[in-house]
């Protein structure tokens, strides 16, 4: 018999495939937010792994998408159509490319992973933000990546199908593992350290583990974005853009998955509908200029969503700092 | 049976200028129930982090079941079979009852992470002996009713039960408990000598005790050993420890003696 949670990955991904054959007749304003959507699940799911159930707080995923955009753009301009121009051929490559910026992703992970043994909380986070700084700079300065320029002009490989399936399967990674015994070692890293390692677990182990599992969906999100995008740039990975994905785990709810993914939705559409607000035909007038400047209005609703709901939409655990 | 299953030899630890255990030599046999007492600031606790690897002894041995556990890291010396609970309870406090003791059986999974996200049959074999043995030791305690709550829900005597409970989960052969009886009124004191007499022949484990109640520490442990400013003072049968005068001074002071 199959595991819920698989027939629900399986139901996911059918349900991907099927919308993407009919994705040429939505809106390209509305396919772009919902792709945006796909992308954002994948790295607020990631990174929640990390900062969520690990309680590691790291501000550095943006630079993690970074290695895995990069990556995976200069292996598809490199290979072009090597494996041919078929289907099959340009898909191949493309999961290729993915899995690739996956793993170069991870293994910046894994170098932050390290560091991540010896220190905790704001410590942690201010060198992880150092290292999201430090892949930027050096993609600033590396020509064969277009340096300051950005690099363009790859393939649109990214659809609906390839960005929902690859969403499910974090969910579906990120749920199993928390879900499992063998996974109980994270949440066990989070509440306490030295009752974990009484108990037998390497939290060594785990944390990297966390960091070089959150890392690759970061880097494969970042694959996703390059070939949908065509063109990335390295201020496109920066400390922001880093805050917006932190920013989702704490609004969702830290170490509840579902809650997260709400929030990636959320946060995602809300930018896009304070724009529309303002062309509602019927606001009074003096309102206008106020929701004309939208993202006021989006720092505010995030202030007060804060301050009603500080565990997050979904969350149990509290916005907390972690006792040394 | 009378092998030494830990063997402390000369076990030294030293904070900067201040020697917190110090030259510290004893045995604890395996099946043994050894009490180590002593007024606060003895360095008992201190003696349970150096057997669980917390710190390192500056000098000096510790050995377990034959082999020096000195430089190892404490998830490495659980895995080789000595288990604790703490003096601040230590459980997971964002886990159910049930997931704190799941936890523990983490080291003892034959399957790794790979089987943990394509789940399949292994998997689930595996997952139902772990779930099994979980519920089991849960039935033994009497936490059974209390399987899904939040730890924190327990009352201060059913979370250090459950710290016990969480202990014996990593399957030990020796068990530290620190003070164990702190904050519990006297019934609680006396179903937890009860416990621990039962946990020590149900699980045929060594069982080394720390503990500030005399009643405790009298009523169930063969041996006991006296700690005063991180040295060994006395060491001996309750009959014994009860009428020493070095110990009876430690505790009351000289006049008394």
């Amino acid at each position: 018999m199959l595991e819920r949670t698989k027939i629900l990955l399986l139901a996911a991904v059918l349900a991907s495939a099927a919308i993407s054959f009919f994705a040429g007749s939505i809106n390209p304003y509305y396919y772009d937010i919902l792709i945006s959507i796909g992308i954002n699940i994948i790295l607020a799911t990631s990174l929640n792994l990390v900062n969520g159930y690990t309680g590691q707080f790291s501000l550095g995923h943006a630079g993690f998408m970074a290695a895995g955009a990069y990556g995976s753009a200069w292996l598809t301009l490199a290979f072009g159509y090597a494996l041919g121009t078929s289907v099959a051929g340009t898909t191949a490559l493309f999961v290729f490319a993915l899995t690739a910026g996956g793993l170069i992703a991870a293994l910046a992970g894994l170098a932050v992973g390290v560091p991540s043994l010896r220190l905790r909380g704001d410590y942690l986070a201010i060198v992880t933000l150092g290292f999201n700084e430090i892949i930027k700079s050096v993609i600033q300065n590396a020509e064969p990546l277009g340096a300051q320029r950005g690099l363009g002009g790859m393939v649109a490989h990214t659809n609906f199908f390839w960005t929902f399936a690859l969403a499910a399967l974090t969910v579906y990674v990120v749920l199993n593992l928390v879900h499992s015994t063998y996974g109980s070692g994270f949440l066990a890293v989070r509440d306490d350290e030295i009752a974990a390692e009484a108990m037998g677990i390497n939290t060594t182990k785990y944390k990297v583990l966390a960091f070089v599992i959150g890392a690759f969906f970061a880097g494969v999100a970042g694959g996703l974005y390059a070939h949908f995008k065509q063109f990335i740039h390295p201020e496109g990975f920066n400390f922001l853009r880093s805050m917006d994905i932190v920013v989702m785990v704490i609004l969702g709810g830290m170490g509840s998955t579902i809650g997260v993914c709400i929030a990636a939705v959320l946060l995602t559409i809300l930018p896009e509908g304070l724009r529309a607000l303002a062309h509602l035909p019927w606001l009074p007038d003096w309102l206008r200029p106020i929701a004309e400047n939208r993202m006021i209005l989006y720092s505010l609703l995030l202030i007060i969503l804060m301050i009603t709901r500080p565990q997050g939409l979904f969350g149990t655990l509290g916005w907390k700092r972690k006792k040394a | 049976m009378n092998a030494p299953l830990l063997q402390l030899d000369q076990a030294t630890m030293q904070f900067g200028g201040l020697k917190c255990v110090c030259d510290l030599s004893f045995i604890v046999t395996a099946g043994g129930l050894v009490g180590l007492i002593g007024p606060n600031g003895a360095g008992k606790t201190t003696v349970f982090n150096l057997i669980t690897g917390v710190y390192r002894p500056t000098a000096g041995n510790i050995t377990f079941a034959g082999k020096s556990v000195v430089g190892h890291r404490p998830y490495r010396i659980t895995s080789r079979g000595i288990a604790r609970t703490f003096q601040n309870i230590r459980l997971f406090g964002s886990l159910t009852v049930f997931d704190n003791v799941r936890t523990a059986c983490n080291m003892h999974l034959r399957h790794g992470i790979s089987h943990a996200l394509m789940r399949g049959p292994k998997f689930a074999a595996e997952n139902r002996t772990t779930e099994n043995f979980v519920e089991e030791l849960l039935q033994i305690f009497g936490l059974t009713a209390a399987r899904d709550e939040p730890c924190r829900s327990l009352s201060y005597g059913g979370q250090r039960r459950l710290e016990i409970v969480r202990a014996l989960a990593t399957r030990p052969k020796l068990l530290l408990l620190d003070e164990p009886a702190a904050g519990m009124n006297p019934t609680e004191k006396i179903e937890l000598m009860k416990l621990i007499r039962f946990t020590q022949e149900k699980f045929g484990l060594a069982v080394l005790l720390v503990e500030h109640d005399m009643k405790v520490v009298m009523g169930i442990c063969e041996r006991i050993i006296v700690l005063d400013y991180g040295r060994k003072i006395a060491e001996g049968t309750p009959t014994e420890i009860r009428a020493d005068p070095k110990v009876i001074a430690a505790y009351l002071g000289k006049e008394a003696a």
